[in-house]
């Protein structure tokens, strides 16, 4: 096999082991602390967050707008509606902005 | 206090009392995951479209999409490949972009408790960014079945593969990025998920930190460490705060 072939099951094998990591630490407890459930219960938005503002922070006018309004739509509708009006936004600003 | 398992039960009395065929939470899965495969086969089609510029094969691309699938990481990877630099590095690399899936499967664990050992081992080999977050959200409101989970992730990782081996073998079919908007997609998708989690305890003071962690970590440190940096500031602050704020242990305290 080529080396290339052995970097991507190294990485694959990599990859897996971040995807099971979490859950093979925590299941050597019987019981989790009230603080660490707390902190588990934030994963979602504190992680789901980082991927989200450095990108809106490199972007313009037209990445803002798009994300203004996606949030807006996103506190009445569903995430689809929020996703397709926010894509709307983003290829129209683009159009107009550049 | 709550035990590790605890949703077990929950489970059970769930299934007895709606008895929900297999095949309709397989499609519901299926449903929930037709805008994520919108949304990411374009970067599928430009992670193999660069693989290939950078020296893969359209076999070696395909395979690192069937055995990684992990999108930013793959990108990360070929561009450092492109680069030549060395193989312990790339693969250093893909373990810190993919860090983050760490704080994942500590989470979902939760849900996934009640289902057989293989059953557990496939269900985090597909545990992306999405998987995991419209698997909390299905949580809010009943324990996730594996059927529901199969029928999210299979559609995703079938496309994400297909469309990897479509952007390799047209190598740069996709024309201009910028002008379609394709860019900035999915940072408009993940704003959904962030606020799907509106109504948990604590959530603006754990976006607010996450948010300004990650910009100041993406400008110091580089990405792609600001993922991690800025997701443990919003978990430590959930931690940190007295737990009446962060509404667990209530129950406990009372009685």
């Amino acid at each position: 096999m080529s080396s290339t072939v052995w970097i991507i099951i190294a990485a694959a094998v990599a990859t897996y082991f971040t995807r099971i990591g979490g859950y093979l630490v925590l299941s050597r407890f019987d019981r989790i602390h009230p603080r660490v459930e707390a902190g588990l219960n934030a994963v979602p938005a504190a992680v789901l967050t980082t991927l989200v503002a450095p990108a809106v922070m490199q972007g313009g006018p037209a990445e803002w707008a798009a994300i203004i309004v996606a949030g807006v739509v996103a506190l009445r509708g569903g995430l689809m509606s929020m996703f397709l009006a926010g894509a709307a936004v983003l290829v129209i600003a683009r159009h107009f902005m550049t | 206090m709550p035990t590790y398992g605890r949703l077990k039960g929950i489970s059970v009395s769930a299934q007895a009392i709606t008895a929900s065929p297999t095949r309709s939470e397989f499609l519901d899965g299926v449903r929930v995951s037709v805008p994520v495969f919108v949304a990411s086969a374009p970067f599928a089609m430009l992670f193999g479209a660069l693989a290939v510029d950078n020296g893969f094969s359209v076999f070696e691309a395909v395979l690192m999409s069937a055995m990684v699938f992990g999108g930013a990481s793959q990108l990360v990877g070929i561009e450092l490949f492109g680069h030549h630099a060395a193989g312990w590095l790339i693969v250093l690399s893909i373990f810190a972009v993919n860090f983050r899936h760490v704080l994942y499967s500590a989470a979902v664990g939760r849900y996934l408790a009640p289902w057989t050992k293989p059953q557990q081992g496939v269900a985090y080999f597909l545990l992306t960014d999405p998987q995991y977050a419209l698997t909390e959200t299905r949580a809010l409101r009943h324990q996730p079945s594996f059927a529901w989970y199969m029928g999210l992730a299979l559609p995703m990782y079938a496309l994400w593969v297909v469309n990897t081996g479509i952007g390799a073998w047209f190598g740069t079919l996709i024309p201009d990025m910028t002008a379609l908007g394709i860019d900035f997609l999915l940072p408009i998708y993940f704003l959904g998920l962030v606020m799907d989690f509106r109504q948990r305890p604590l959530w603006l003071p754990i976006v607010a930190i996450s948010a300004v962690a990650s910009v100041v970590a993406y400008r110091t440190v580089g990405s792609p460490w600001h993922v991690t940096i800025g997701g443990l500031a919003g978990v430590a602050l959930a931690v940190i705060m007295p737990p009446r704020f962060s509404g667990v242990g209530v129950a406990e305290a009372k009685a």
